[in-house]
């Protein structure tokens, strides 16, 4: 069995006292621990940002990209050898705000990556600039008069966008965040995790407390049906008073973008031999159909 | 009677099949024995416009088009419009009667005219508009004397996949305007085509010719965003994926296509982003993080010119320091110019082997001009036997099995070069990283690691720069002019040097093909000997020259720059030869 201390390096955080990037990195290794998966089976992809630094804190394979582009990347690993656990992990800015094309088309292609935002609604490592989560009216440096756009809605977002599995958890509640991720490792295709995560240094609106009073979890509701997309939809709606929590929808059997792929059905793309035995051959054929 | 020498434009609206007419009929000479050159030129639409393609048939190599049209094969008013003034007395314009041509005019200048019905005989052999360009290759075939068995051939091969039916038709309608030809007009067209012997010859662009170098170097993985002219590449290869292994991606945008390159590099197999200047400018922040992680991957940009969208579908060479300075920082790069289609195929091999000796980026440059235009090539010229693989240092399993201690991607080492290991071995855990990080992975700002860091990497491009080739000189040892070229204009420049050396001129062409790390020495040497340089460039500034007085101090006395998105042709640069050597 691994062990959460198989993930562990001797490399300090540089993240405030308090921050939520502690109980997501956390949640994370549980999750890996519970599941049984080894370092070198697991491969996190982040971008930029105080949350995009946890690869360089857990022992696995790891790819710090760049600002924004953890979800392309991911995907290029995934598709040259899909026996690794891809775990994207990134703030919502990078995620929703200068990814969000990414973010859409990695949805639809239901490719087998899990897809974690460290969402706490306002840039933390520039130090305290509105996110594309950040309420209307949500005071910054660089919304003095209150932001004026609507908040992103990554649930809604990725329900319309066809995500298989759409979940959200807290960083603040370290068992239901890892139990979540746990799920969205297992689930085959698409995973997103969007974790609720308070920045204690710039976003004095959404704390521990605030998020504390509002979130709820849906497996707590009795009779809620996480393969039903429109119920889904509603409770992708859900925010402000009340926010739901948990896998809000998982559809099963979809084929993932890797099972289509005509050249990984005869194994991982890095296994294969760099050019077939009968090439020799086959070259010649080539240059034919030029003649 | 000028036989097997002779320039051919077809011409007409985009959607009449000019682009695959005129390539088919290079086919059909190249399988005569003879060698050919085609040129499309084509608009940035679907339907309508004006398009043409360029065909130069001879029986030596030919590396360029140029040269005035013999024989105009006009699909349209329009085509006969824009090309008459350039055909010679005693060329010919084959046009369909239904087109309201002023043949009073072609006759006054000593051009021929050859009304054919090619829409009626189209008609009557119960063809559809569409087929008007295989009538117009059949009377073409037919004015020339040339063989028509190699012209039914091409259609054969061409038409196979949508059936019987349609080869059979398309071959009665050449057949049709062929007779017509024959019975109309005799053999009253002085230029004549016929078949020679010769090996069996390829026609290929240069697009095509890349991929397949990197089919050959093995490469596995190929991203992209379609944009002229790179389309082609991405295409091939994705209609041959399924069967050679290889995993396409036509991505969200040019961004992710890089992106994605770069993850498929790191986890292993060799891979590649395809794309032109609006989208390479798109790549770049990521360029920088393919130099920072030491992450092998291969880019094509295949230029147009710009700035902005520019001319979609034209050429230039306006790229070149943009290139070789794109992204914050500095990093250790590789950038290849091939010129020509055996250089395209040889760029996709090495581009590969130097991406992942150096465990960088390499960059193949090429253009419109060079993707798109098409040459008879001998198959020997892509030989397999040397497509040697060179993957650089790859840790094995048992190497990995043996490490004692933590693995050191990033190890400070004499040649920069750090050992990789491919992820998904137990031993071989770690973070690669955009921010600088010490020789484990880690992100660090310590000073002193920076600084060694820097080093190391910069360490590769000088180890880089010692394989770099020479320039390719050709043409006469002392010459009294040198042209200095690089990429796409080497075939009109190599042409414009026999041209002079025939007439008594001694002239010669140093031309580059491996422009980064900058070989300097080795550009110097041919050039320390040249009495007159002219420096030859598709583009504004003159970049190469630019370049060379940078790199070495060289400054060229003279410069003949084209910008107007029609490639160079040797007329043209023999008409703007600088005063002093004309």
């Amino acid at each position: 069995m691994s062990d959460v201390k198989d993930f562990f390096v001797p490399v300090r955080p540089t993240w405030c006292v308090g921050c939520g990037d502690y109980g997501i990195w956390n949640a994370v290794k549980m999750a890996l621990a519970g599941l049984d998966l080894k370092p070198y089976q697991v491969m996190f992809v982040s971008g930029i940002g105080c949350g995009s630094k946890l690869p360089d804190y857990t022992r696995a394979n790891g790819y710090l990209s760049i600002h924004g582009r953890p979800m392309p990347v991911a995907t290029g690993i995934r598709l040259a050898n899909h026996s690794l656990r891809v775990i994207a992990v990134h703030g919502d800015g990078d995620g929703y705000g200068i990814g969000g094309n990414h973010f859409l088309h990695a949805m639809r292609r239901n490719i087998d990556i899990v897809d974690i935002i460290q969402d706490n609604q306002i840039y933390g490592l520039t130090k305290g600039q509105y996110s594309p989560t950040s309420d209307r009216g949500f005071v910054t440096t660089t919304s003095p008069e209150g932001a004026i756009e609507a908040a992103v809605n990554p649930l809604a977002l990725a329900l319309a966008a066809g995500a298989t599995f759409v979940s959200r958890s807290f960083a603040g509640d370290l068992k239901h965040l890892a139990d979540t991720i746990m799920k969205a490792i297992n689930h085959r295709g698409y995973a997103l995790v969007d974790a609720l995560q308070p920045c204690v240094t710039f976003n004095r609106v959404n704390t521990y407390d605030w998020y504390r009073q509002r979130v709820y979890k849906v497996e707590d509701e009795t009779g809620y049906d996480p393969t039903d997309r429109m119920k889904a939809f509603a409770k992708a709606l859900e925010w402000g008073e009340r926010i739901p929590t948990g896998v809000i929808y998982q559809v099963e059997g979809k084929p993932t973008y890797e099972d289509q792929v005509p050249a990984m059905r005869a194994g991982l793309l890095v296994k294969q031999p760099i050019v077939s035995p009968r090439f020799a051959e086959e070259f010649e054929a080539l240059k034919d159909a030029f003649v | 009677m000028p036989l097997n020498d002779m320039t051919f434009i077809i011409g007409g609206e985009a959607g009449q099949g000019v682009e695959s007419s005129g390539a088919g009929f290079c086919k059909a000479l190249a399988r005569g024995g003879l060698h050919v050159f085609g040129l499309p030129d084509y608009r940035s639409r679907i339907r309508g416009g004006h398009n043409f393609f360029q065909i130069r048939a001879g029986t030596r190599p030919l590396y360029s088009h140029g040269g005035p049209p013999h024989l105009l094969m006009a699909l349209t008013e329009e085509a006969v419009l824009r090309h008459r003034e350039d055909i010679p007395a005693g060329g010919g314009v084959l046009y369909d009667p239904e087109h309201a041509v002023d043949a009073g005019w072609l006759k006054a200048r000593g051009i021929l005219a050859f009304p054919v019905p090619l829409g009626k005989i189209v008609k009557d052999a119960g063809g559809t508009r569409a087929m008007v360009n295989t009538a117009a290759l059949g009377a073409a075939t037919g004015l020339t004397g040339y063989d028509f068995s190699k012209v039914a051939s091409v259609i054969e091969d061409n038409f196979r996949r949508k059936g019987q039916d349609v080869v059979d038709l398309n071959l009665k309608i050449a057949q049709a305007a062929l007779d017509y030809v024959r019975t109309t007009f005799a053999s009253s067209f002085d230029y004549r085509l016929e078949p020679v012997s010769g090996p069996p010859r390829m026609v290929i662009n240069g697009n095509q010719a890349f991929c397949l170098g990197a089919l050959a170097a093995g490469c596995k993985f190929v991203a992209a965003y379609p944009m002229t002219p790179s389309t082609t590449i991405i295409e091939f290869m994705s209609a041959r994926a399924a069967r050679y292994g290889i995993v396409t991606k036509h991505t969200e945008d040019e961004i992710a296509a890089v992106c994605m390159a770069i993850g498929a590099g790191h986890a292993g197999v060799r891979a590649m982003a395809s794309t032109s200047g609006g989208g390479f400018s798109l790549m770049v922040e990521a360029l920088g993080l393919a130099g920072m992680t030491e992450t092998p991957v291969v880019i094509v940009e295949a230029q147009r010119p710009g700035p902005s969208t520019g001319l979609a579908t034209r050429t230039e060479q306006g790229d070149l320091l943009f290139l070789l300075h794109a992204s914050q920082g500095e990093f250790p790069r590789i950038v290849l110019a091939p010129g020509t289609v055996e250089q395209c195929y040889e760029a996709g091999i090495r581009a590969f082997n130097l991406a992942e000796r150096y465990q960088t980026p390499a960059i193949v440059i090429s253009d419109e001009f060079l993707a798109g235009a098409i040459r008879s090539v001998e198959k020997e010229a892509f030989d397999l036997s040397e497509a040697t693989i060179d993957r650089g240092q790859i840790l094995s399993d048992a190497e990995l099995d043996a490490l004692d201690g933590p693995y050191r991607r990033y190890q400070f080492t004499g040649s920069g070069i750090s050992p990789r290991a491919i992820p998904g071995h137990p031993k071989a855990v770690y973070s690669a990283t955009s921010d600088e990080h010490d020789e484990e992975g880690h992100i660090t700002e310590e000073a002193d690691i920076r600084t060694r860091m820097v080093e190391k990497r910069m360490r590769k491009l000088e180890a880089a720069r010692q394989e770099m080739r020479a320039p390719e000189t050709y043409g006469s040892p002392e010459a009294d002019i040198t042209f200095l070229a690089w990429g796409s204009t080497y075939g009109p420049l190599r042409e414009a040097v026999d041209v002079l050396n025939r007439s008594g001129r001694k002239a010669n062409l140093v031309h580059l093909v491996d422009i980064w790390p900058f070989p300097g020495e080795k550009v110097v040497a041919p050039l320390s000997r040249a009495k007159y340089i002219v420096d030859v460039e598709s583009n504004y500034s003159g970049q190469m020259a630019s370049l060379l007085r940078m790199h070495t101090g060289i400054v060229v006395n003279a410069r003949i720059l084209k910008y107007d998105g029609r490639a160079l042709s040797p007329d043209y640069i023999l008409a703007h030869l600088p005063e002093e050597v004309k």
